[in-house]
């Protein structure tokens, strides 16, 4: 029998680097069993740490072995290869002539071609229509509407109404409207009061922060996240002016002038509403905001603000 | 036993010939070809956790209250989703470590994207007969930046809601359509209907996990169909590709990159905490945290969104350009267009249509190499942007200041990166060739 010809070139034995191979798997093998052990054991401490660390280890065991394999057990072959042709010319050429004499029989060719394209757009469009049921495609009336509407009360996240005499400077207190959803961006509000000698509110706002006690729209006209950040100063003389900040990207309202941007990126003054206190003492929307609350879209200056529809 | 298994197959299939070619096909060796790998070995432990999570987690967002065993929350009121993603970290045994190196494979495997990414511009390797399949890399890590993002906006925690009411307000910024793609998105508006957690779950755990498969798949097929590229070499040519055979050689190396890959991950999961959902509480759309910060590789969208001054482009009464539009749309578009009309670009510029099987090293190509590294630039110090009230927190930096340098920056210093990296080339290329004379010389 003539010997065949190897294909992969003959090595010479390495008895130590199979141990350690061994080794290896053997060291895998006891943290895999650990990990199963310690996911038995009920009450452990640091159970999450000392299952990572079971199955971490004997994942890195195995990658130790087949690493140790790789570069002693393994015959290291150097191989050549050709690189496949970068082009076929003869087989392109025919394709084309094949896609061109099979259409031979074809007379009015122009016209085809406009019919199915015609009825592949319009298959394709009447395929694609039941995603407008996804949601309100057209109708952006309810990107205008919130639930404050004149005389809704203001409560705190437990549902008690904020008496005004209750409201301190320096600090600020997040309002919802009485009776209605807190889940919409319509609904909170960031409420602060003010030196009055301070307000500087634009016109047509008279009477909208009773006792210096201002309401805003707590989301922020920039991208939609809630203005948790109320920058007092200590020291008026030195320090900047009161602002409410945006903890996302940092866009910075001044309170006193109605909501301006200060720094940062929102492109809308902060929304506010007119306030007023009943008989009880207790705060009251005095009417609908001043612009539309939320990020700005298209329509966003089109329209101003609506109350809750009916 | 293996000849009758493979008689088996071949019989069945007549794989026979193509197994042996797969066996024998040949990896160039280079330690920057490892990360692309790296980037397969993390997508398969994401699916592989995924699936886990999964059983156990419920895109619900119904409200409920929680009793778990987490007392700070207990009596909260609280979506199904956020509880079951609690309950997931503290009720179910080994849940919390399959959930954390779900996260942590999802930071790493962008990563490696990234990385593979600028080891295949800046060698080169994206020219023709590539450039396919550069491009469909390049539409991976598109998927994969949407993917890892409604991955953590699933969970329903007060970062998941921010992350999303800032996404909301991007879609809701694009010029002329932008209400009505939210509206149609989240079924009216922020924070929508309870659909919308139903079409991000299926888009997180189904559609996108299928795209990235399919693109994967044909990605590493175009691969193998065009063979690797290897840099310059004794007997590596642009005819000729040199290294070592899928079978023996490479197996135990990929099999070994794979268990290592593994190996991190799960002692990451393990041992370093990442995303503490039950600290950061419910999702309510009046509340929000200081100091919040995505996951690195969205970065780069926040810095940009906080660097735009403060601005609405209007006509009349209408909006045309609301504000994060530039930063959180354009500015993407901008980079992504860019990095995939790149391979058209220097066609043209540098009228070479030729095919490419052998890399460029860097200062082989000082022009490429100068605008990669400007343009590279101008994304990390937007990156690094969004990092700026950390930065504020930690060293008491004022962030306005911050912001104006970073404004400037963004402009200044891709221009000096581009005029230092080409001299740094050009430098490089004079000193090879001033040893290759000394050399020729003292052999003489």
């Amino acid at each position: 029998v003539p010997r065949r010809e190897r294909i992969v070139p003959p090595a010479g034995s390495s008895p130590r680097a199979e141990l350690a191979v061994l080794g290896l798997l053997a060291a895998a093998t006891i943290c895999a069993a650990g990990f199963v052990t310690v996911y038995a054991v009920d009450r452990i401490p640091r159970q999450t740490q000392f299952l990572g660390l079971s199955l971490g280890l004997a994942f890195l065991f195995l990658a130790a072995a087949c690493i140790v394999a790789a570069n002693r057990l393994v015959v290291t072959e150097e191989l050549e290869e050709d690189y496949p042709l970068p082009a076929h010319p003869e087989q392109v050429e025919a394709l084309d002539r094949l896609v061109a004499e099979s259409g031979d029989r074809i007379t009015r060719k122009r016209l085809l071609k406009l019919g199915v394209a015609g009825a592949g757009a319009a298959v394709g469009a009447a395929l694609l229509a039941p995603a407008a049921s996804l949601g309100p495609f057209l109708d952006t009336a309810p990107f205008y509407e919130t639930p404050w509407r004149r005389g809704r009360r203001l409560v705190d996240e437990t549902g008690r109404p904020f008496l005004a005499d209750r409201i301190a400077e320096a600090t600020f207190y997040t309002a919802y409207p009485e009776g209605a959803s807190r889940e919409e961006v319509g609904s909170p509000l960031i409420v602060i009061r003010l030196d009055p000698s301070l307000l500087r509110l634009p016109h047509g706002r008279n009477g909208w922060a009773p006792h210096g006690i201002l309401a805003y729209s707590k989301i922020c006209t920039h991208a939609g996240c809630a203005i948790n950040l109320y920058r007092s100063p200590l020291f008026p003389e030195a320090e900047p002016k009161p602002a409410l900040v945006c903890p996302c990207h940092y866009s910075t309202f001044n309170p006193a002038d109605g909501g301006s941007v200060i720094f940062g990126p929102a492109g809308r003054r902060l929304p506010q509403l007119p306030l007023e206190t009943d008989g009880s003492g207790y705060l009251r929307a005095a009417g609908t905001f001043s612009g539309p609350v939320g990020p700005s879209w298209w329509g966003v200056r089109l329209h101003g603000a609506r109350g809750p529809s009916a | 036993v293996i000849e009758g298994v493979v008689r088996f197959v071949d019989e069945r299939t007549g794989a026979a010939p193509f197994l042996r070619k797969a066996l024998r096909y040949v990896f160039p060796d280079h330690w920057s070809f490892l990360l692309g790998e790296v980037a397969l070995y993390a997508f398969i432990v994401l699916v592989g956790t995924g699936i886990y999570l999964a059983l156990f987690f419920d895109p619900n967002t119904a409200s409920t209250v929680y009793h778990g065993s987490y007392a700070p929350l207990r009596g909260h009121e609280m979506s199904h989703a956020y509880r079951s993603a609690i309950d997931l970290s503290f009720e179910v045994k080994s849940g919390l470590l399959l959930r954390q190196t779900h996260h942590w494979a999802a930071d790493v495997f962008v990563a490696a994207i990234v990385l593979h990414m600028l080891r295949i511009f800046f060698t080169g390797a994206f020219r023709k007969p590539r450039d396919l399949t550069y491009f469909i890399g390049l539409t991976m890590l598109a998927t994969a930046l949407l993917e890892g993002y409604l991955g953590y906006s699933l969970v329903d925690d007060l970062l998941s809601g921010m992350g999303l009411a800032i996404g909301y307000s991007v879609l809701m910024s694009v010029p002329f359509v932008g209400a009505n793609l939210a509206s149609l998105a989240w079924d009216g508006p922020f924070p929508g209907s309870p659909a919308f957690e139903s079409r991000m779950y299926i888009l997180h755990v189904f559609l996108l996990p299928i795209l990235i498969a399919t693109l994967l798949t044909v990605h590493l097929v175009l691969v193998a169909a065009r063979h690797h590229t290897q840099f310059l070499g004794p007997r590596k040519t642009e005819r000729k590709v040199v290294g070592i055979p899928t079978f023996p050689g490479q197996t135990p190396r990929s099999l070994g990159l794979l268990f290592a890959v593994a190996a991190v991950l799960f002692l990451l999961g393990g041992l370093v905490q990442i995303n503490p959902i039950w600290l950061w509480g419910p999702y309510h759309v009046g509340d929000a945290t200081n100091g919040a910060q995505p996951d690195w590789y969205l970065g780069w969208l926040i810095g940009a969104l906080r660097l735009v001054p403060s601005f609405d482009m209007t006509i009349g009464g209408y909006t045309l350009v609301p504000n994060p539009f530039w930063g959180g749309a354009l500015f993407p578009l901008v980079v992504f267009g860019l990095l995939f009309l790149y391979p058209w670009v220097e066609r043209r510029l540098t009228g070479d249509h030729a095919f490419h099987n052998l890399l460029d090293r860097p200062r082989d190509a000082p022009r490429r190499t100068a605008f990669g590294a400007a343009f590279f630039t101008w994304v990390f110090v937007v990156f690094l942007a969004g990092a700026s009230d950390r930065v504020f927190i930690f060293l008491g930096i004022s962030y306005e200041a911050q912001i104006w340098v970073y404004r400037v920056a963004v402009w200044l210093l891709p221009v000096i990166v581009y005029v230092v990296a080409y001299r740094a080339c050009l430098e490089l290329q004079g000193l090879e060739l001033v040893r290759r004379r000394r050399r020729e010389a003292e052999a003489r």
